[in-house]
């Protein structure tokens, strides 16, 4: 269980540049839409063809350009779902899965598969729908049957929620990541949603404009995520340049602020990030003063902006995240972050 | 009564129906795969007999596959004969019915949704089975209307048929031009006649496509 992919591909202006490596688990790729993801799954499924570069899959080489190995899709035993299914629609959901089990040449194992492909995807009784007569849900559970019964070495997600209503996401998530440990094998699933990321993927690699910036433990990504660009695209809303003053001590000009961390700055930072839930009126270490700039009320939570006293006027105001009850009627005047949640990003 | 260019004019149309179905299809899925420019061309070359008049058609068949042409002497050694000869109106039909099969075709194999055959390729699936069972099935609308057209503008093909053919009774006579010739002859019942089974036919053909239009709409509701 592995797979290797170290691959360049031009097209036009933009260059994709894809390595990795992942072993076991679900690896996700989170990065904007546009930025090269699904087109890394494309070459790896073998609908793109790379420029150059190498992918091996469980030592079997399926594109190697320099000894011009290029395996059809067909055989490169890797499962695809598709952001919008690609459920076959003149055929009915037992066809539909029926089309990924011709492998097996005796007639009743198959059907007996069928049956158990149907059951464990909990699509009894829609055998003879055809795909525009179900929901998306179970649009999607009959694709990743398809793909079940043919047992693909890899099994690649394109964006798997996109295309469901976000009040189903969260129990559809729940349910796929059972599938997906039952799976037992290496699992690629491309994402823009850093929640959904931080859920289903053990690893995760940022992408960004065609470039793999960095490969991390999902847990580790978000606790330091080490670069700009990680930073924004797990979601952290204050980011601002910086330059060391300390051994452990940041000026941040455009706030006016100094900030202390729990970690050694290294000479190369060039900016530093602070999470929109980690504001806190009672922490005394990183405090100052602040002056309310609006909110917006969410159901349970309130996003509030403010600026700190000292902040340079032509800058954007920052963002604190909490929950109504921790808002209070007051606006605080002052708040503080421990300085284990200032995050320290290079370039 | 000679009914004759009735079962003429009908095994003509479908002939060229048939060979046009599956010219056009060929022509069709490997345009759609083909990158712009050469598309572009391709489609202007192959398009060219729809806006021609069918007589210009008739024209150029005849500076290809008559008797003292190249082409024509090359087949009279085998014995084939396109001028003069009722399977030289297939010829005249299927050039001119072409475009419309083709047009119509590549048009809905280029409205398929692209993941269905990268999906059914992923599962292992040979690119002829993809084509037959995925590719076809979600383009059968577009193909069947293709198909009618075709039938129907074979059938009442005039120009190219009578300059490649000409109108020899109990030869080379279709519906179309045995109207012609009667109404010349002053034979104006026997025009009407000719004229009422035509558009007989054309009546069931029409009639058919909706039939299995709705037929269709059917199978998708329930």
């Amino acid at each position: 269980m592995s797979l290797h992919v170290d691959i360049r591909k031009r097209l036009g202006s933009f260059v994709l540049e894809s390595a990795f490596e992942q072993d076991g688990g679900v690896l996700g790729l989170l990065g904007a839409s546009g930025c090269g993801k699904s087109m890394t799954l494309k070459c790896i499924a073998g609908i793109e063809k790379p420029d150059e570069g190498r992918i091996v899959l469980d030592g079997r080489v399926l594109y190697d350009s320099a000894a011009r190995v290029n395996l059809p899709p067909q055989q490169r035993q890797v499962g695809y779902l598709f952001q919008n299914y690609a459920l076959f629609p003149n055929m009915t959901v037992r066809q539909n899965i029926a089309v990924g089990l011709y492998k097996e040449k005796d007639r009743r194992k198959r059907e007996r598969e069928l049956e158990d492909a149907i059951h464990l995807f909990q699509l009894d009784g829609l055998e003879n729908h055809r795909p525009h007569q179900l929901s998306g849900g179970q649009q999607q559970r009959v694709a990743l049957a398809r793909i079940w019964v043919n047992r693909p070495q890899l099994l690649m997600l394109d964006e798997p929620f996109s295309a469901l209503d976000s009040h189903l996401r969260l129990r559809l998530q729940m349910e796929l990541k059972e599938r997906l440990s039952a799976f037992g094998r290496d699992v690629l699933m491309v994402t823009h949603s850093r929640d959904e990321a931080y859920h289903m993927c053990g690893r995760i690699a940022v992408m960004e404009s065609g470039k793999i910036k960095i490969v991390k433990e999902t847990k580790e990504l978000f606790a330091d995520p080490e670069s700009i660009c990680a930073a924004s695209i797990t979601g952290c809303k204050n980011i601002a340049s910086a330059r060391k003053i300390g051994e452990y001590e940041v000026e941040v000009p455009d706030w006016g602020i100094r900030l202390t961390t729990a970690k050694p700055v290294r000479d190369d930072v060039t900016a530093v990030g602070i999470r929109a839930h980690y504001f806190n009126t009672k922490t005394l270490q990183n405090r100052a003063d602040v002056v309310y700039a609006g909110e917006m009320e969410e159901p349970f939570e309130v996003s509030v902006r403010f600026r700190w006293v000292g902040q340079r006027a032509d800058t954007e105001p920052l963002l604190w995240r909490v929950s109504k009850e921790k808002r209070g009627q007051q606006f605080p005047t002052a708040l503080g972050v421990a300085p284990v949640n200032i995050l320290l990003l290079h370039a | 009564m000679d009914w004759y260019p009735l079962w003429n004019s009908l095994r003509i149309a479908a002939i060229s129906s048939i060979l046009v179905f599956f010219l056009g299809i060929f022509c069709a899925y490997y345009a759609s795969k083909l990158p712009r420019l050469i598309k572009g061309i391709l489609d202007v070359a192959l398009t060219l007999p729809m806006v021609l008049p069918p007589t210009v058609c008739g024209y150029f068949l005849l500076l290809v596959f008559g008797v003292k042409r190249p082409v024509g002497q090359f087949l009279m050694q085998y014995g084939i004969k396109f001028v003069m000869t009722w399977y030289g109106g297939v010829l005249a039909a299927s050039v001119v019915a072409f475009p419309l099969m083709y047009r119509t075709a590549r048009g809905a194999f280029e409205a398929v949704d692209k993941n269905l055959g990268y999906s059914a390729q992923t599962l292992g699936r040979s690119n002829i089975w993809i084509f037959w069972r995925v590719r076809m099935p979600a383009c059968r609308q577009g193909i069947s209307a293709g198909c009618v057209l075709a039938f129907a503008r074979a059938l009442g093909e005039y120009g190219a048929t009578s300059m490649l053919i000409g109108y020899t009774p109990g030869r080379t006579a279709t519906i179309s031009t045995t109207v012609y010739q009667l109404w010349r002859t002053n034979d104006e019942q026997g025009a009407m006649m000719w004229v009422m089974v035509n558009m007989a036919i054309s009546a069931v053909v029409l009639l058919t496509v909706n039939l299995l239009e709705e037929r269709q709409k059917k199978a998708v509701k329930s």
